[in-house]
């Protein structure tokens, strides 16, 4: 158990997340940490570690907190980034590398102010071999394993806004959700093509906003704490064309088999999840790949409502990429989202959650973390 | 104007092969294996004994999305596909499919494709049509 003992003891996002044009990137780190701070009733001078991404990165976030840390990760793998580093973190705690650890996020996603430039050289291995197609970011790349998941499993157009449709309702319930009006398969099949079978509905949106964890131990908690109970980590491919097999994701698969193992529990055990949302398909490999259901049948699964407020399985519960935000590296919300379940928090509250996995997505399927996470120990 | 590959030592094999109307790949002299995209050791037995061997061209669809919000230069001739094939040797690879009509009615996933060469600045760049011809 590499997560024994570890703990969530603070976590908050910025007071607000959405058009945030007046919050340059690295002042959403800083408020986003600050509040997670005083959520976890503690002060920049408890803290040791740091971890987050660039732009602007740990020394930059650190720095400007006025934390001397003496254990700093930089892992940067997309939007999973954030779940990474909690792993990290619990490994380094765990060895006496440091003691608490503030992991940031904080992205002008929308607004790019202060932010990390976009694109890649002409000689990197995407500028020669998938940007001369005339690829334009994710809504055209990651896209693009569904058609052959389509074909090899079954799922239906209609299934696949069925899931925009199902996270929208939980949207519905929250009132910091961008969108919250209810849809219809109807409209998300009406909606603009942006690369077909991809409808707007089905894309995740572009915010700005940030968020913020405090991890320690169980003893220096100072807080009702969220318990790590397991974590796992992995990859695929570097390039969407390069994925293994466009029907499942290995990152997916590899990531849950190792966070459940570790957390010693079993898909019965767990009240409330969170995928990585990107784009629709998302949670379909999601809740295949960490097992929830089988093969082709995640869109028949979220079609029938189990998955949406009062079913058995509540799956993104703030409204997800594709109606709560996305900044871009989303891993963070959807943490944050999964800690409100199991401190009773949540605007769209599940009633009795005491067991919460969350998987993040990195890059086109390219990394993939899963954690295991608990308001009690088994 | 559409994106130019810039050749690296490790690729310029690939576009010498696409200027001379040839689709190359790797092959690993230890295990036999082809392997795509370049690059000097084999993922499958890590040997950095490897060799550039000529493919046939021939591949088959293997997915695909109609993109809408078109790229610089591509904003000429409406929504195009931006396809992963499967090469006959067993390889994948992104590329557009072209010369035919760009529906998903015309597109069946499978569709035998054949290698076409398009002159992009300096560099000839891999597309795929339907192997029984315009459509």
């Amino acid at each position: 158990m590499s997560t024994e003992g570890i703990v969530i003891a603070g976590a908050a996002e910025t007071d607000e997340v959405g058009r945030l044009p007046q919050h340059s990137t690295l002042s959403l780190h800083l408020e986003a940490a600050r509040n997670a701070l005083a959520d976890a009733g503690m002060t920049k001078d408890d803290i040791d570690g740091i971890a987050t991404v660039g732009t602007p990165g740990p020394i930059q976030v650190a720095h400007a907190l006025g934390i001397t840390p003496s254990w700093l990760d930089g892992t940067g793998v997309g939007g999973s980034s954030f779940l990474f580093h909690v792993r990290h973190a619990a490994a380094a705690i765990r060895a006496g590398l440091c003691t608490t650890v503030l992991i940031t996020h904080g992205e002008s996603g929308r607004s790019r102010v202060g932010a990390g430039r976009f694109g890649l050289g002409a000689d990197s291995l995407m500028g020669q071999f998938e940007l001369p197609y005339g690829v334009v970011g994710p809504p055209s790349t990651f896209t693009l394993t569904a058609l052959r998941y389509m074909k090899e499993t079954g799922l239906t157009h209609e299934q696949l806004a069925e899931v925009a449709v199902a996270q929208r309702r939980w949207a519905h319930l929250n009132p910091r959700a961008m969108y919250r009006d209810l849809i219809t398969v109807d409209d998300v099949l009406a909606s603009r093509l942006v690369a077909y079978p991809f409808h707007l509905l089905e894309c995740c949106l572009v915010t700005d906003g940030g968020g913020a964890l405090v991890v320690t131990s169980r003893e220096r908690s100072r807080r009702d704490p969220v318990h790590l109970l397991g974590a796992g980590e992995a990859m695929d491919a570097p390039m969407i064309s390069q994925m293994e097999d466009f029907t499942t994701s290995k990152g997916f698969r590899l990531s849950g088999e190792a966070a459940f193992a570790e957390a010693g529990i079993s898909h019965d055990d767990v009240d409330h999840l969170m995928v990585y949302d990107a784009f629709a398909h998302v949670p379909i490999y999601g809740l295949e790949d960490l097992g929830f259901v089988k093969r082709g049948e995640a869109g028949a699964f979220i079609a029938e409502g189990h998955t949406s407020p009062g079913g058995r399985l509540p799956l993104n519960t703030n409204g997800g990429g594709l109606s709560y935000t996305h900044t871009g590296m989303y891993g963070m919300f959807a943490i944050q989202e999964a800690v409100r379940q199991l401190r009773g928090e949540a605007a769209a509250q599940v009633p009795g959650v005491e067991v919460s996995v969350v998987l993040g997505n990195g890059g086109m399927f390219a990394s993939a973390a899963t954690l295991v996470l608990a308001n009690r120990l088994p | 104007m559409k994106a130019v590959p810039k050749p690296t030592p490790d690729t310029q094999p690939f576009w010498d092969g696409t200027a001379a109307g040839e689709l190359r790949i790797q092959r690993c002299r230890t295990c036999e294996r082809r392997y795509f995209y370049p690059r000097p050791s084999c993922p499958h037995c890590g040997s950095g004994a490897v060799e550039w061997v000529r493919a046939s061209g021939r591949a088959s669809l293997y997915s695909y999305v109609i993109n809408h919000r078109p790229a610089p230069g591509f904003e000429e001739g409406g929504p195009y596909a931006i396809a992963v094939v499967e090469l006959e040797e067993g390889v994948r690879m992104m590329t557009n499919i072209v010369n035919t009509e760009i529906t998903p009615e015309n597109l069946p996933l499978d569709l035998a494709l054949k290698v076409v060469f398009e002159r992009r600045g300096d560099v000839h760049v891999p597309l795929f049509e339907p192997a029984g011809g315009a459509a």
